[in-house]
């Protein structure tokens, strides 16, 4: 049973996949002529994990948007996650790859699951319900996704011809020289929300 | 099959964005809600990293994907933190329910 959903969550990803690759492969020939874009020629490992990751950051939004139970749905933010991870390194955003790892799975879905192990009642599972209703958010979903995908491939961006290169250290310097009153005013949010959620979640602050 | 270009990425940013939007809007559950707040977050996330690599050059899109993720983690610890208080108040986390500010 487990394993026939299992199976049916991967044919479903691998179906959205196809059919994006299908629908960019068909509406990119103009794109192909413009500079940056090396279009033709075989496909080469690169692309299999970048479209492995695509799957795996695609496949888990849809497995958070569809699925009814919240813990597969917190499951299915892991894989998302660890796709567009992944899809950074492609961006020669290695740094924030890592960044990604560490918080996004690490901390926040940590903390979500500590959300759904303590407020989800056994016997409830199926809190997931809906309220705008599936047809709606299905017509929603079904004007969006299409003016978002038809705005990504159908504009001529001015691509660059750049080459993967490490960012980690060049990060480092504006963080700490382009960007430092941000990175500390972000250290100061960051204290605020510490406070501020332990303030909120504790419970003796009812007895008072 | 073309090799990877921009719009690969624009591409998997938009649909996360729509699978997002969906999770918020048809969720009940206040933690399936956050859920999709994270991903809308992601969605806009890629984008910035992927004009920032093909088109711009440079390190602001990815100073500022860095600040999203700090902020979204801030977010979820403060959201989390609310959801645990309204389930202790309502006994429940369904987000129609949580309609007063008080006991």
């Amino acid at each position: 049973m487990r394993f026939r959903k299992l199976l049916a969550w991967s044919l479903a990803s691998l179906a959205v996949v196809a059919g994006v690759a299908v629908a960019s492969a068909r509406l990119a020939p103009a794109l192909a002529a413009s500079p940056g874009s090396s279009a033709g020629g075989p496909v080469t490992l690169v692309d299999l994990v970048f479209w492995a990751l695509a799957a795996l950051a695609v496949g888990g939004a849809a497995g958070v948007a569809l699925s009814r139970n919240i813990l597969y749905t917190s499951l299915a933010l892991l894989f998302s996650l660890m796709g567009v991870a992944g899809l950074y390194v492609f961006l020669s955003a290695d740094f924030l790859a890592v960044a990604q790892v560490l918080i996004y799975v690490g901390g926040v879905l940590v903390l979500i699951l500590f959300a759904v192990m303590l407020t989800n009642r056994i016997g409830d599972v199926n809190v997931s319900n809906t309220s705008l209703g599936w047809a709606g958010g299905a017509i929603l979903m079904a004007v969006v996704a299409p003016l978002l995908i038809a705005v990504a491939v159908e504009v001529p961006w001015k691509v660059r011809d750049v080459p993967l290169e490490q960012t980690t250290a060049a990060l480092g310097n504006a963080l700490l020289q382009r960007w430092l009153l941000p990175f500390e005013l972000a250290s100061l949010v960051l204290l605020a929300t510490m406070i501020g959620a332990i303030v909120i979640a504790r419970k003796e602050l009812k007895a008072e | 099959m073309a090799h990877v270009t921009l719009s690969h990425f624009l591409v998997v940013g938009g649909l996360l964005f729509a699978l997002g939007l969906f999770t918020v809007l048809t969720r009940r559950n206040a933690v399936a809600v956050l859920m999709g707040v994270e991903l809308l977050l992601n969605a806009a996330n890629v984008n910035l990293v992927a004009f920032n690599h093909y088109v711009v050059g440079g390190l602001a899109g990815q100073v500022f994907t860095l600040f999203v993720i700090v902020l979204a983690a801030a977010e979820a610890a403060v959201g989390l933190a609310i959801v645990l208080s309204i389930f202790h108040t309502f006994k429940t986390i369904d987000v129609r329910a949580a309609d007063l500010m008080r006991e």
